[in-house]
């Protein structure tokens, strides 16, 4: 393979990545809560879309927009019980409240699951550019990636909620003071923040293989990737993901695989330190 | 001040929360208890040395194991592949260890709130994937001591009973640092870094100084700690060495037993080892002891945010003066 191969995995790919970072770059934006319990909620995407094309034969882009509302509904509930009590705590409270959800989740879902590893038998085929081969089911999710990413900024732009969910990012006391509901638009963000995590999860299922610990993995990503587009900042999460996963392609051509990790969160810290809103700015 | 310090009831009363337990296998003389407290007084060393960080000075920290994985890697490297006792790996460990975070520290501690506490992550993780990577540590098998070398210490049996002394000795030794520090004005400092950095710095705290050296205050016990633990492990891997997850159940001890207080941490470390160890032995809870861990963690957060050493002293006035 050459180098543009690569690459070309590399993005489709990212877009992918830079859905589950849009999720946590929205939870962060809007209340200032770093969401532990992330990773885990991409995993159980996985499993969603594991159980319901392996158990009840459903297309897995159909069975996407279940995982979806299930992960809607779901980060609104956790929003409600974990976070709602803390959210002007300082920010010590929200990162363990997420992180005990996180406990929470795993232990019952290894009892559930076990940790052994699953993958979605589904195939596209591949698509072939000269040499250059794709995988049809990460075309897809690139496809749908830019889609979800437009849905996204149609809701915060164009709709009623979405600006309300704007004006609380941007001044939390300010919108109450203007009539905005802030504790229904915040439950409302952490609902859209965990189901973006979900779907990012159910699509990267249709083409790597997972575990119920996979989460974690794509979590410390996440957390790259929205250090890099600045926090708060969906459009930036989805550049972020794009040049992480070009990151990610180009590295193995050139160093063992091993190597990716370290040089991924020394970027990771660099950036942290030479700028810490982010190469894109951080909107709020 | 010092020595008036060292005469407070308060401080003795945590002395003796780990004297007592720690004395109980040396009278009963047997293994499994001896490994029981081992743990627990692991905790206490590790989580106490947390608390300098992150009750007094106010900084979230989720890769204090950093310190403890780094201390054990280069004591056993040197005791393995350079023939070092264990008593210089140990020094070495420490300073290993507190020299990295007074690097870290340089760059680090400018960032406030949840920057640094996602920065520690990504330092924890880039150093367990560059270990991972790293001939001389052994790469992604780590490295293995020879079964011989406990020979110069007596023996095996008697070596892991000098290590149960060590961190015993330890174990005590961050109890008074927690408690002089908190009482110095350094630890005022810090605390009022804690409150308000801003505030602090115009108080006239060199607030970029003392951040920085509560950081390597808190980084070299857990870097002695780890050799001594990896010594008597007798093997070193990444895995085991870079765990994210204990950095966060030390968070949870803190939480759980007061963040900010000495006595606190020593408290939450017994209690949340011994609440794991009946989850683990019990037939219900044994498959979601994680579960049932989160579940307290979650209460504690939203309704007794202070735990337990906060909420007595916020509630009885006695335990004001007691409990430091």
């Amino acid at each position: 393979m050459n180098l543009s191969a690569f690459i070309i995995d590399g993005l489709l790919i990212g877009f992918v990545y830079g859905i589950a970072a849009m999720g946590l770059t929205l939870i962060w934006g809007v209340m200032n809560v770093i969401n532990l319990a992330h990773g885990t909620i991409i995993a159980l995407g996985m499993f969603g879309i594991y159980f319901l094309f392996s158990g009840l034969g459903l297309n897995p882009y159909i069975g996407l927009l279940l995982v979806a509302a299930v992960g809607l509904v779901s980060g609104m509930i956790i929003y409600t019980i974990a976070i709602q009590r803390v959210i002007n705590a300082p920010h010590l409270s929200t990162l363990l409240a997420t992180f005990a959800v996180n406990m929470i989740i795993i232990g019952l879902a290894t009892t559930a699951f076990s940790t052994s590893p699953r993958n979605v038998d589904f195939s596209l085929g591949t698509i072939s550019f000269g040499d250059v081969n794709i995988l049809g089911t990460r075309a897809v999710a690139a496809i749908l990636s830019v889609a979800i990413t437009g849905g996204l900024y149609f809701f915060l732009y164009r709709t009623t909620p979405g600006k309300y969910v704007r004006a609380v990012a941007n001044n939390r006391s300010a919108a109450e003071l203007m009539g905005i509901p802030s504790s229904r638009t915040l439950a409302l963000s952490f609902g859209i923040g965990t189901m973006l995590a979900a779907t990012a999860g159910g699509l990267i299922a249709t083409f790597f293989p997972f575990t119920i610990l996979s989460g974690s993995t794509y979590e410390l990503k996440s957390f790259v990737i929205v250090v890099l587009g600045g926090v708060g900042n969906p459009l930036g999460a989805l550049i972020g993901g794009l040049i992480l996963g070009a990151f990610e392609g180009i590295i193995p051509y050139f160093l063992p695989t091993s190597w990716v990790t370290v040089l991924e969160f020394v970027l990771f810290v660099v950036i942290l330190l030479i700028r810490p809103t982010g190469l894109l700015g951080t909107r709020r | 001040m010092i020595r008036r310090n060292l005469l407070s009831p308060g401080l003795w009363l945590s002395l003796i929360l780990v004297l007592i337990p720690g004395v109980i296998p040396m009278i009963t003389q047997s293994a499994s208890s001896r490994e029981e407290i081992f743990t627990v007084l692991l905790s206490v060393v590790l989580a106490s040395s947390l608390n300098i960080l992150l009750g007094y000075t106010g900084y979230v920290s989720f890769g204090h194991i950093v310190f403890f994985g780094l201390g054990g890697y280069v004591g056993l490297y040197l005791i393995i592949a350079q023939g070092w006792s264990l008593w210089t790996a140990m020094v070495a460990g420490g300073m290993a260890a507190g020299l990295l975070a007074l690097l870290l520290g340089q760059a680090l501690l400018r960032l406030r709130g949840s920057y640094f506490a996602l920065a520690t992550i990504g330092i924890n993780e880039a150093m367990r994937a560059f270990v991972s990577n790293f001939e001389p540590f052994g790469g992604p098998v780590g490295l293995s001591m020879n079964f011989q070398t406990y020979r110069d210490y007596g023996g095996a049996a008697q070596a892991l009973w000098m290590v149960y002394y060590l961190v015993l000795a330890l174990a005590l030794a961050v109890v008074v640092i927690s408690y002089l520090v908190k009482n110095s004005k350094f630890g005022l400092g810090l605390l009022a870094i804690r409150e308000d950095e801003d505030a602090a710095e115009v108080m006239g705290v060199i607030t970029p100084r003392s951040k920085t050296w509560a950081y390597v205050l808190s980084a070299i016990l857990p870097g002695v700690v780890g050799v001594l633990f990896f010594f008597k492990n007798g093997t070193v891997e990444p895995g085991q060495a870079f765990r994210l997850q204990l950095s966060i159940e030390l968070l949870v001890m803190v939480m759980l037993g007061g963040i900010g207080t000495v006595f606190g941490p020593v408290l939450g470390a017994f209690g949340y080892q011994r609440l794991r160890g009946l989850l683990l032995t019990s037939d219900i809870f044994k498959n979601i002891q994680l579960t049932v861990a989160g579940i307290l963690l979650l209460v504690i957060i939203l309704f007794i945010p202070a735990g337990a050493v906060g909420w007595l002293r916020n509630r009885f006035k006695l335990a004001r003066r007691y409990l430091p």
